[in-house]
């Protein structure tokens, strides 16, 4: 399509260079040890393993606070787990320079709406060149964070929902075998049989909300907890909220 | 226009053929030129079902593979006007089934029939895919027990997923729901679930229950659908199916325990 506007100019273009925003897995390493780190992924990982699945992730070292990493075996790490490391970030600037000996890229920005509103200042300086061949990152190009998802169907035994990016809102039973996924907050209002993940993408404040908790698995940012047999009298079948308190998974009653 | 009606479950053994053959019959004895086709391709029943075993000379896959004409391959019933068999082949396997052949044999059937009923087979694979990728309207077997409760939720979510008029993004196709062998002792007992327990689950309308019964066996072994059988609580109850599904509303039977008379107490039954 494209070429009918370029014309024979497109020949010799090989590539385009294009800006474009992504919501990217953030991993926060907290410690230097390999050995923990690969103890802890594994535990997480565990609950939403087919998300994860060649998943792109960003390695913050922020909470690393200038501790000594050895890149290669962390990278050798995540690659045995099917993750695909693109780059770091909040590295001081010796662990930057050891990052991009490692062959990861130093990435910048935080959550999505510093990014954001980043894009809206590139895209003024932008306008004002007239040769511009790389699109400049414009909230346009992505849908606002905050879109939520809504389901007014039955999510039935062996399907899947997921509200990539936002919240998910299922307005029918969600029945038993049947999984529901979001990066953010789930709501249901109706029963709730099968399994709910909050927070996939690691965000620790995602709540999961149902109408008659009656649920196989509760997990929210890679904390899960099983309902095998009986769930609790007190929140079976009832309003009932599940949150993180630090690593703690509650399932309360409202 | 002809509709195009599978009759369906995920699980085996819940009485989809049963279901197929009684129901199809029903329609035609209601004056509708119905054609039941029987997808179960390698495994095939529904003739023997029907009583017409012995007069399958041309099958589905020979259609489908422009061996024989769709007139040649179809049997007429003996017992209802208007009833046709479209039966499966015992000889090949589900591989046999493409989309452009079934496509194809519909439209052609589509022609000269009013309800084309699409036996499918058991299990999500291809012969029961492609037995429900066509259909307007589905019939969901259940029994009262998890397993088939469970998997006739998948075999839902498929059908809003897979379907032609799901990935046209048409109008879903239309679900009824068909409880068979139940046994109103059972549940009471508390060894089997309830009608309400399956339909909160499953939440799509009810047009039946059929009772456990020995007539359905019956039936099955002498090749007459049990539809037939007026006499039996399970013909009665298919009969009831039909007039649910054309639109006329009528209460549910069956549904409680039967009191035994002093007589069959004393001489046991």
């Amino acid at each position: 399509m494209q070429s009918e506007v370029d014309g024979p100019a497109k020949t010799d273009i090989a590539v385009d260079l294009k800006g474009s925003v992504f919501t990217l897995p953030v991993l926060q390493i907290r410690t230097g040890s390999i050995d923990e780190i690969e103890s802890e992924l594994t535990q997480r990982l565990s609950a939403a393993l087919a998300f994860f699945k060649h998943a792109p992730v960003v390695i913050d070292l922020e909470k690393l606070s200038g501790e000594g990493l050895d890149f290669g075996a962390l990278l050798k790490l995540l690659a045995r787990r099917d993750l695909v490391s693109v780059g770091v970030k909040n590295g001081t600037a010796q662990q930057n320079a050891l990052a991009v000996g490692a062959g990861l890229a130093v990435l910048k920005g935080g959550p999505l709406q510093d990014i954001l509103a980043e894009g809206k200042v590139t895209e003024y300086t932008g306008a004002q060149k007239s040769t511009e061949k790389t699109r400049p990152v414009s909230k346009k190009t992505e849908p606002l964070p905050t879109a939520a998802k809504i389901v007014t169907q039955p999510v039935r035994s062996g399907q899947q929902v997921y509200a990539r990016g936002g919240d998910l809102i299922v307005m029918a039973a969600v029945n038993p075998g049947a999984e529901i996924v979001a990066d953010g907050n789930i709501h249901v209002y109706a029963p709730m049989k099968g399994r709910a993940l909050a927070g996939v993408l690691g965000d620790t404040t995602a709540r999961i909300f149902c109408q008659s908790m009656q649920a196989e698995l509760i997990a929210i940012a890679g904390n899960f907890r099983v309902f095998e047999d009986q769930m609790p009298a007190d929140i079976r079948a009832k309003h009932t909220q599940a949150y993180l308190d630090g690593e703690q998974l509650v399932v309360e009653a409202l | 226009m002809a509709k195009v009606i599978v009759v369906t479950s995920g699980k085996g053994g819940v009485g989809k053929t049963t279901t197929s053959a009684s129901f199809a019959t029903g329609l035609a004895m209601k004056g509708n030129k119905t054609v039941v086709i029987d997808f179960d391709v390698g495994l095939r029943n529904l003739d023997l079902i029907m009583g017409c075993e012995r007069r399958v000379v041309y099958d589905f896959v020979n259609v489908l593979n422009n061996e024989s004409s769709l007139k040649q391959a179809l049997i007429k019933d003996r017992h209802t006007e208007n009833l046709y068999i479209l039966p499966a082949s015992q000889t090949r396997d589900k591989d046999a089934l493409t989309e452009e052949g079934v496509e194809r044999i519909l439209t052609e059937l589509k022609e000269s029939f009013d309800y084309i009923v699409c036996d499918s087979p058991a299990g999500i694979e291809k012969g029961a895919l492609m037995a429900l990728y066509f259909a307007d309207e589905a019939i969901i077997v259940t029994n009262p027990e998890v397993s088939s409760v469970r998997d006739s939720d998948r075999i839902l979510g498929i059908l809003a997923a897979k379907s032609k008029r799901a990935i046209d993004g048409a109008e879903p196709i239309k679900e009824h729901l068909v409880i068979t062998r139940y046994s109103p002792k059972r549940v009471e007992m508390g060894e089997m679930l309830s009608i309400d327990d399956v339909t909160d689950l499953l939440s799509i309308p009810l047009v039946g229950v059929i009772p456990e019964s020995d007539s359905v066996l019956g039936a099955s072994n002498s090749g007459v659908p049990v539809i037939h059988d007026i006499e039996s609580d399970s013909g009665q109850a298919y009969a009831d199916v039909v007039d649910r599904f054309m639109g006329v509303n009528l209460p549910l039977r069956f549904l409680s325990v039967e009191k035994k008379g002093l007589l069959s107490r004393i001489f046991g039954n």
